[in-house]
């Protein structure tokens, strides 16, 4: 007996030693990326790269330097706007949809449902070249809708969808039926509030993955001013080259807000993301 | 077939369905059905001068293409980006999610910190490695007292933009794992501990057949995202990069022809190649799944 809880003691120990050596490596390039943040870029080239604490003086003036040359306030404002409206777009579209496809019986549904399942099967930059043109035919070029533009629709969130509205009981909607709501109703009082979870997964899911986009707002929005904070950080390292300190410290700038609401709902973020990941 | 008569409720379902479905089909057939066919009408057009009108060509985008072995390298940079991120981000994951299933202390603390690079924008987190990857000053070469040239050296700079791909991956790996082992019914675990089986035999006789269709999924979806990965490659790679022709993927040459160049032709040509590629691998992928995966 003694033996057995011996052994469990030091597989515990050993599985915390593989998890820590893990964390370890998660997290030094974000510690790393802070402190050389406050650093000049004379210390953080030139001084042992354990010389962590710079004389009790954190240099705060990199930060002030990105902040000022790139407007982030406005680059925060039109990252803002596109994840905003490409979460609406795809919860809004996707719902509509999904519930159709999962609930309602129509001529054509397994045609346009096989549709959706072929966009999901194709790669994405297919698209990119005619959007581009469309973009630009529209004179969207450097404006929030061009970057909404593509998130529009999503083949994935109104399959994701789908399978929530299938998973509700059936009974319900009858007895909706009975009460003498029609289906427009019915949808709009008592089966799209039961979808709530879905709906938070993937609005959730469309406003991590538009925050990572770095070719799109690339390509559509070249100007500094109409750009989102990835694409910014591509003309920053273009601009800043072998300063690090700064470069750094743009990179915290960029990084920062979507890590704080992480940190809050983390909760959601990773079952909203393992939920409707697990489905794609 | 002979077309029913819809009955009146019937046809109001109708009516609802298809104004439901209405947008989302619109959007689909103008955001992605038109580029499809536009995409394969372009990589047949050569692209006029300063990006203007469409003279169509035939296939010869796609022989200069096909002859050219900067696409090829690109195929094999690619392939050899996801024979690093794939592998090893799946494996590494499996091992820290069946850890993080059992109970232990710190779970969640864990979970929160393996996740973190999901929430991070891959052009900052490319930026920090490349930092770290600096041959003079870098950490990393600081620490092991090396003089390792981490992405200039074309011999390397595959390895370590892979494990940049490994890095930032093995989070999301790893959630989408929990959830497929939460999912085995805890009966199994029981009865082989009643045998007993050692933890390392129940990983390899229950949960490793019963967590097949979630490591399929896993590792299907890993490969098609290795094989489109661009945005390593584009902010850890400078354009004077001597190894940037060793390193480049597939999509990066599609984004430097489409959009650096002005050349959409040729762009919808290279792409059109990928689109081609990554159907071969998705039906080699379907065949293994047949082979490998046990449903129950």
């Amino acid at each position: 007996m003694e033996s057995v809880r011996m052994k469990q003691k030091v597989t515990q120990v050993l599985i915390h030693c593989i998890l820590i050596f893990f964390s370890f490596i998660m997290i030094v390039p974000f510690a790393w990326m802070i402190l050389t943040a406050l650093k000049t870029n004379q210390q953080a080239i030139s001084v042992d790269p354990f010389y962590i604490f710079p004389a009790g003086t954190w240099h705060f003036e990199n930060f002030s330097k990105v902040w000022a040359s790139y407007n982030f306030l406005i680059l925060y404002k039109n990252t803002i706007l596109m994840i905003f409206w490409r979460v609406v777009c795809a919860c809004l579209t996707a719902t509509m949809a999904g519930y159709a496809f999962g609930r309602l019986k129509f001529p054509g549904k397994k045609f346009l449902f096989s549709l959706v399942l072929v966009q999901m099967m194709v790669p994405a930059q297919i698209f990119i070249i005619p959007q581009y043109l469309m973009v630009s035919k529209l004179g969207w070029l450097n404006t929030c809708a061009g970057l909404v533009f593509p998130g529009a629709v999503t083949a994935f969130g109104t399959y994701l969808l789908k399978t929530g509205y299938q998973g509700l009981p059936k009974d319900l909607e009858e007895a909706a039926g009975i009460d003498g709501c029609h289906i427009g109703q019915k949808f709009y009082k008592i089966m799209m509030p039961l979808t709530k979870s879905s709906m938070v997964s993937l609005g959730i899911f469309t406003a991590v993955f538009a925050f990572k986009d770095l070719m799109w707002p690339m390509i559509v929005c070249t100007n500094s001013q109409t750009t989102t904070l990835s694409a910014a950080l591509a003309k920053m390292q273009g601009q800043y080259g072998s300063d690090y300190p700064t470069m750094m410290a743009s990179a915290v700038l960029a990084v920062l807000p979507m890590l704080i609401i992480y940190i809050i709902f983390q909760k959601q973020f990773v079952e909203g993301i393992a939920t409707s990941g697990g489905k794609l | 077939m002979a077309k029913k008569k819809m009955t009146a409720a019937e046809k109001n379902e109708a009516k609802w369905g298809w104004a439901f479905v209405t947008p989302t089909m619109l959007g689909l057939i103008i955001l992605n059905f038109y580029p499809i066919f536009n995409t394969a009408w372009q990589s047949l057009c050569k692209t006029g001068d300063f990006g203007k009108g469409n003279i169509f060509v035939g296939f010869s985008n796609y022989s200069v293409a096909l002859a050219n072995s900067e696409t090829w390298q690109a195929l094999i940079n690619t392939i050899k980006y996801a024979i690093i991120e794939v592998p090893f981000s799946v494996v590494i994951s499996l091992v820290l999610a069946v850890f993080l299933n059992r109970k232990i202390a710190g779970r969640s603390v864990y979970r929160t910190i393996f996740f973190l690079p999901m929430v991070c924008a891959p052009a900052a987190v490319a930026m920090v490695w490349k930092w770290l990857y600096n041959q003079q000053f870098g950490l990393i070469n600081n620490v092991f007292h090396s003089n390792v040239a981490w992405i200039s050296d074309p011999k390397i700079a595959w390895i370590a933009i892979g494990i940049i791909g490994v890095w930032s991956i093995i989070g999301y790996n790893m959630v989408l794992f929990i959830s497929g082992l939460q999912e085995i019914p805890g009966d199994y675990y029981e009865a082989a501990e009643i045998d007993g089986a050692t933890g390392i035999k129940q990983f390899f006789n229950i949960t490793i057949p019963l967590l097949s269709p979630t490591t399929f999924f896993i590792v299907q979806t890993r490969v098609i995202g290795a094989l489109t990965v661009f945005d390593l490659m584009f902010m850890v790679m400078d354009k004077t990069n001597l190894a940037l022709q060793k390193v480049q993927s597939i999509v990066y040459v599609f984004y430097q022809y489409a959009f650096t160049n002005g050349n959409k032709g040729y762009g919808a040509t290279i792409v059109m190649i990928l689109l081609v590629f990554i159907m071969i691998v998705t039906v080699i992928l379907q065949a293994c799944e047949k082979k490998f995966v046990f449903y129950n």
